[in-house]
């Protein structure tokens, strides 16, 4: 209400010397009928471009469904429109929008949506509390442009959102927002698990996790690899990016950052002020922020939020994969490689585990093996090593038809646990990098060994738990 | 409700009703005083002794309700006093579909057709003071909210998919000797919209409910009362015609006093 004054009072104040300002927001007629295209992320419905207000209708159906958090790991998700984020909504300054919320019969429970882009009390809760198996049709105006956040908010509000419910709605200004070339939609949000992150099995949520802020998985797009590999976003040099980024939550707040890229510019908090050159931007949790950059070089650009355990140990982290021809002048590559020692040289290790951790679920056969070793693999070995073993030329020596690897089992093992620095001859080629040595229990270093031996061409040995147990130590 | 119409009511399903088509298993539940959830210390409940059915009503349980009163039918029923999901699965006035077991709970039944189903055995739905009063007794003992387990196992429940269909007594027995009171499904409660939402009412819900943003993060402070929340919203979303598809019941009865 006081918003609504506010800006009333400051339109009016400003009509004389702000011709394209002429009327209200309010008074902005909407009378044609349109459907709301609606997309799941990382897409974005097309721009309104010069059209006028119009009524638009937003169909909305609410899921509670299983997904998976990570390899292995499941989560019971309560969505709008089935994806975590919520299907994003776009919308015009002036635009009456008919929304109607539908929460599927399957559901358990009631759900509602708060849309912070709504100017009325609870921002849509009240009118638009669900029952399952019913539908509820409220309507409201967009009066101020920005980028916004909706969520569910119903009690217990928390969970709600922390199961995933919530989503972006962009209101555009009346004259649209400039054209680029690529736009995507990237969300953050914090999940709570009662098993710790990478625990297999259907994990249910754990609210004194979410009570005292203790997130086990920080994702964009609700889950780990939502915008990696296969499902990375892309574009092309020379052109124009623009993300919405917006932050569910529940709780943390994020310092979203693309590495090896500036922001060109941020509309702050998602409102009209923008800011220039940026190179970290804060996202509150049920805010939002566009940032819009140029790709001036090749290559994959790596998104995340730079808090930075969060990127790379609970799964905050996406890819813009950037294709095009090499800029030597804005970025040269590497020139030399020099040797470099002080004093030491230590291999870098991470806390050890003397006694090895214990393994959750042991595997039952071999196919649990490989199973669970790939779950694994992925998770700690892929980002090295590369989804089919092959490595880094230069930089990671190849797993797939590996001499070294198959010549000395017990080696393999003693380098998973303990690291390995300094040169190696692997299939010929020579490779001078570190490996630290891998928190895993012995039955994780034994599936994931097993996996790697029986795959791409290796010799399909076994690795035994006990056998990383003798070698442990051998120590 | 007051007795004259009561015994009116009683007597006109005893008129043409005789045989006892459902489950005699009911379980003494011992009265005694405690504070919902809702409520400060000022306001605790003093709840009577009471009898509660030891299992929901089942699908084979209903079946014979509506062979007996055959205005509660699919295809009969007054859309006054059920909504278009009542019996929505079932293929037929007097079939459930095979995929649903004849011990599985009732769902999609409406607060007027399960009103009317325990008045007809001389029953009535119990009150959600009963129920919540029942239903706070874990395997041991008559209060465990605050244990974690137990509010743990409740939780679990409300985001485990598709338990409506499994059968009575799947879960655990309680203090009481009652099954089922968490993990199946939802149940009516005579007076379910009575706390918090008015079903008729939208206007009431902005400052006194606990439903929404604001006030719902000021009272909720524990698991318990989180897992109770999530039974007081749906109770909140609902109106006495909705007939849902995770929502059976139970009743209860009044204790003589002697």
């Amino acid at each position: 209400m006081l918003f609504t004054a506010a800006l009333v009072l400051f339109l009016s104040s400003c009509k004389d010397n702000n011709e394209n300002k002429e009327i209200a927001s309010v008074d902005i007629p909407a009378t044609v009928e349109m459907k709301a295209t609606l997309t799941s992320p990382p897409h974005v419905p097309p721009p309104t471009g010069k059209r006028k207000a119009k009524k638009l209708i937003v169909d909305m159906e609410i899921l509670e469904k299983e997904g998976e958090m990570t390899n292995g790991v499941k989560y019971m998700y309560w969505t709008f429109g089935g994806t975590v984020p919520g299907s994003f909504i776009r919308t015009k300054v002036g635009d009456e929008v008919e929304f109607h919320l539908k929460n599927h019969p399957d559901n358990k429970l009631p759900h509602n949506i708060d849309l912070h882009a709504v100017t009325g009390p609870g921002g849509g809760a009240e009118s638009s509390f669900v029952a399952p198996g019913h539908e509820k049709v409220f309507s409201f105006k967009v009066l101020n442009p920005g980028l916004f956040v909706y969520h569910c908010a119903t009690a217990p509000v928390g969970m709600h959102i922390a199961n995933g419910m919530y989503g972006l709605i962009l209101v555009e200004p009346e004259a649209g927002l400039p054209d680029v070339d690529k736009e995507y939609y990237v969300m953050q949000g914090d999940f709570y698990t009662k098993g710790n992150y990478g625990d297999r099995g259907l994990q249910p949520f754990d609210m004194q996790k979410a009570i005292d802020e203790d997130a086990d998985y920080i994702v964009f797009n609700g889950k780990v690899g939502a915008l990696t590999g296969d499902n990375a976003i892309t574009a092309n040099v020379g052109e124009t990016v623009r993300l919405y980024v917006g932050n569910g939550g529940p709780n943390l707040v994020s310092s979203f950052h693309v590495i090896g890229e500036i922001f060109d510019r941020v509309h702050i908090e998602g409102g009209n002020s923008i800011n220039e050159n940026v190179q970290t931007t804060l996202i509150p949790a049920g805010g939002a922020a566009i940032v819009e950059f140029k790709v001036e070089v090749p290559g994959t650009f790596i998104l995340v939020d730079h808090s930075i355990f969060r990127a790379f140990n609970k799964g905050a982290l996406g890819m813009l994969k950037v294709q095009g021809d090499e800029n030597k002048n804005i970025y040269s590559g590497e020139l030399r490689d020099d040797i470099y020692l002080p004093e030491g040289g230590g291999i870098q290790s991470m806390p050890s585990i003397a006694e090895g951790l214990e393994s959750e679920i042991p595997a039952k056969s071999m196919a649990e093996m490989l199973e669970f070793g790939k779950q694994t693999y992925m998770q700690t070995c892929f980002a090295c090593h590369q989804g089919e073993g092959q490595g880094v030329p230069n930089a990671f020596p190849p797993l797939a038809k590996s001499d070294y690897l198959n010549a000395d089992p017990e080696r393999a093992i003693g380098i998973v646990l303990h690291g390995k620095t300094g040169e190696i001859t692997v299939n010929g080629e020579k490779y001078n990098s570190v490996m630290t040595a891998q928190t895993l229990s012995d039955d994780e270093i034994a599936n994931v060994l097993t996996y790697v031996y029986n795959s791409w061409g290796n010799s399909k040995k076994e690795v035994t738990p006990a056998m990383v147990k003798s070698v442990r130590a051998e120590k | 409700m007051d007795s004259f119409l009561k015994i009116i009511l009683i007597s006109l399903c005893i008129a043409i009703f005789q045989p006892v088509f459902a489950q005699d298993d009911m379980a003494m539940v011992r009265g005694g005083t405690y504070i919902p959830l809702y409520g400060v210390d000022s306001t605790a409940v003093t709840i009577d002794d009471f009898s509660m059915d030891v299992y929901p009503v089942t699908n084979a349980d209903y079946l014979e309700f509506v062979q007996e009163f055959p205005q509660w039918q699919k295809s009969k029923v007054k859309p006054l006093f059920a909504d278009g999901s009542y019996l929505n699965a079932w293929e037929s006035d007097l079939s459930y579909p095979n995929r649903f077991s004849a011990d599985a709970p009732v769902t999609n039944v409406s607060w007027f057709a399960a009103k009317k189903y325990c008045e007809c055995q001389g029953k009535r739905l119990p009150t959600i003071d009963e129920w919540e009063f029942a239903a706070m007794a874990d395997e041991k003992t008559a209060d465990a909210r605050k244990k974690e387990s137990y509010n743990q196992k409740i939780l679990d429940w409300y985001e485990a998919p598709k338990t409506f269909n499994n059968e009575i007594g799947s879960t655990f027995k309680n203090y009481w000797g009652i099954y089922d009171l968490h993990g199946l499904v939802w149940e009516w409660t005579m007076d379910f919209n009575s706390v918090l939402i008015s079903g008729e009412s939208r206007k009431d819900v902005d400052k006194d409910s606990n439903l929404f943003c604001g006030s719902a993060a000021v009272g909720a402070s524990d698991l318990m009362n989180y897992a109770a929340f999530m039974r007081y919203a749906f109770r909140g979303s609902m109106k006495a015609n909705y007939s849902v598809k995770n929502l059976g019941f139970r009743c209860a009865k009044d204790i003589p006093k002697i």
